[in-house]
């Protein structure tokens, strides 16, 4: 068998293996694990987003617990994700929760401290006028700062989703699905199987390819709802 | 009418940034805070709308106690321009001017009409409507600034430092238009700067802060100028105060003497005829002046008198002949004489026409006449 060598043959192998027709369809075929996978993806970035936003919104309105910010983001940046969901499946069973658990551990982060750090940066001459044109503290957060750092916070939910994409693989592990079934799969398979190493390698060029292809999606979703006014870059007649 | 009662502000570290100040703003007039940096001045303005609390005393607005309003409701009713204008850079212009009209329940049709006509008078173009702020200069930012300032109608208007963080030329024009808009609306204008010409130009009345938050004088700025009440009140308004009064006194009735003119075109022979002390003023065919011709400068052309090569004039001195009368200052007056190279001014009317000289002297005695008659302070 030569399809575990490595090198030409090995990446031929791989490509025949991600392109077979037989592996995209059924519920073991890449379309039904893109979606779960997507699945894991979206659904712990949303709860992330949930939890961060609101929380590095009030931090960065109020410029009180910033200290939480610096913490939490470098505190739980030091988790292993593996390991942390190990242990969740110990601590509780097999199944979805401790995955998505684990994932929204990694999402907020990057979420927590773009939204801080967006409300933050406003410029103060910004709030000044706001507040002093007559606009309560809610308004001025919802209305001038959320507005202003949505940049900012798009481009954590960005740099998020990308973290759990890739990181999502992880799924499998417990039994679950998603594109981490190739991984684990072709690595149970072992090396001299046609399943082996070719699938294994099919299953990360395809999370790398979802995960450009999101990145692709997201950024344009950011141009749609970022306003025009903050792409100051692509403006002219900027002093006259 | 904004009253202040013997109002401090001590922050918690200690420090006084306004000290025991009394002051009434007057209706319908521009008042000027001026002072040095740390003097309290824009934590008066900012205690008027209640961004910055009064430790003790008493702000009343038109006889009201500021403190018995609600905040955010009181603000929609008092005009705020500052510094860098502080544009919502994720707002189009005319979405800006619409925040005050928008927040006080105006539905956005009428807040957006009302918004265009006050870009209008502000001078910005209906084509800006749909800009965003960092596509506009720091000028039409501030414009724009006025203008969401005034969308609501507010009686009372407060301005801090709008002005001083773009370039003299635009800010001349800035100036010249708040005064217009001013002469239009008959706000009650507080303004802050640390500018002293600034404060003397847009005032009504001045009020002079000193560091440590106390009030050093209160007056119109011509008092100001002609009786500084203590040394730092006439090392604040400056070394040439005296030159700057005379933009107080109209140069009504000083005498307009004649000035040689020649055409331009004319041949230089008939052009050296003309010359009163070796200089006449060129003018072009509807008599306005272009600059200064000199014997030696009539000796370089050969055929006629070259508008390329004059000497630049000096300031002009507009005086309104049809009425007899004058429209400019005595400081006008001189600084055209003195800045002419000939010594004299040139006097124009309203079309910008020559219709002759004044020289320093003429302009002096003027002084020395209005100094008898009692119509200079001091």
């Amino acid at each position: 068998m030569d399809q575990g060598r490595p090198g030409g043959e090995g990446v031929n192998s791989a490509f025949n293996w991600l392109f077979d027709p037989d592996h995209w369809s059924g519920p073991t075929g890449f379309p039904a694990r893109i979606l779960e996978h997507l699945g894991y993806t979206g659904l712990s970035v949303l709860i992330a987003a949930l939890i961060a936003v609101p929380v590095g919104a009030v931090i960065g309105h109020t410029g009180r617990g910033t200290f939480l910010v610096a913490g939490l983001s470098n505190g739980l940046r030091a988790l292993p994700e593996l390991g942390l969901l190990t242990l969740l499946v110990l601590l509780t069973y097999v199944g979805l929760l401790p995955v998505v658990v684990s994932l929204v551990v990694l999402a907020l982060p990057p979420v927590l401290a773009g939204t801080y750090a967006g409300v933050r940066n406003v410029d103060r001459s910004v709030v000044d006028a706001a507040r002093g044109m007559g606009m309560r503290g809610p308004s001025v957060l919802w209305r001038v700062e959320l507005p202003n750092a949505l940049p900012l916070i798009v481009g954590g939910i960005r740099s998020a989703t990308l973290q759990v994409i890739a990181t999502a693989t992880i799924a499998a592990y417990v039994s679950l699905g998603g594109l981490g079934r190739f991984v684990i799969d072709g690595n149970n398979a072992g090396p001299g199987s046609p399943d082996g190493y070719p699938q294994m390698a099919a299953g990360a060029v395809a999370v790398a390819a979802l995960a450009l292809t999101v990145e692709g999606v997201l950024a344009l979703a950011q141009r749609l709802v970022v306003s025009p006014g903050l792409r100051a870059t692509n403006l002219v007649g900027k002093n006259t | 009418m904004i009253e202040f009662q013997a109002v401090t502000k001590r922050y918690p570290d200690g420090t006084v940034a306004v000290d025991s100040l009394d002051l009434t703003v007057e209706d319908g007039r521009i008042t000027v805070f001026v002072g040095p940096s740390g003097c309290g001045k824009t934590t008066s303005l900012r205690m008027i709308n209640r961004m910055i609390d009064p430790t003790s005393g008493t702000i009343l607005l038109n006889g009201k106690d500021i403190r018995e309003s609600d905040p955010p409701l009181l603000r929609r009713g008092i005009g705020y321009v500052i510094q860098h204008a502080g544009l919502f850079p994720h707002r189009t212009v005319l979405d800006n001017v619409a925040t005050v009209p928008l927040l006080s329940g105006v539905d956005k049709r009428t807040a957006r009409s009302r918004a265009a006509e006050l870009m209008e008078l502000v001078g910005l173009p209906s084509t800006m409507a749909k800009r965003y702020p960092a596509q506009l200069s720091g000028g039409q930012q501030q414009r724009v600034g006025v203008a969401r300032a005034l969308a609501a109608d507010p009686p009372v208007l407060l301005m801090d430092e709008p002005f001083s963080a773009v370039d003299p030329i635009v800010r001349d024009d800035l100036q010249q238009q708040l005064l217009r808009l001013q002469s239009e609306l008959d706000k009650t204008i507080v303004f802050v700067t640390h500018d002293i010409d600034e404060a003397i130009k847009l005032g009504d009345r001045v009020a002079v802060f000193r560091v440590g938050g106390r009030l050093a004088q209160y007056d119109s700025p011509s008092a100001l100028l002609a009786k500084p009440a203590d040394d730092f009140v006439s090392s604040f308004v400056g070394r040439d105060r005296g030159y700057r009064a005379l933009g107080f006194l109209t140069a009504t009735g000083i005498p307009v003497g004649e000035v040689a003119t020649v055409r331009a075109g004319d041949a230089p022979e008939r052009a050296r005829e003309a010359l009163v002390d070796g200089w006449a003023v060129v003018v072009d065919e509807q008599n306005r002046p272009l600059g200064w011709v000199s014997a030696d400068l009539l000796s370089t052309m050969d055929k006629s008198v070259d508008t390329e090569a004059l000497v630049s004039g000096g300031s002009l001195f507009e005086v309104d002949s049809s009425a007899g009368g004058t429209a400019g200052s005595l400081r006008n007056a001189l600084d055209a004489a003195l800045s002419s190279p000939a010594a004299v001014g040139i006097a124009v009317d309203g079309t910008g026409a020559v219709v002759g000289g004044v020289t320093a002297d003429t302009v002096l005695s003027a002084l020395a006449d209005a100094r008898s008659s009692g119509e200079v302070p001091g």
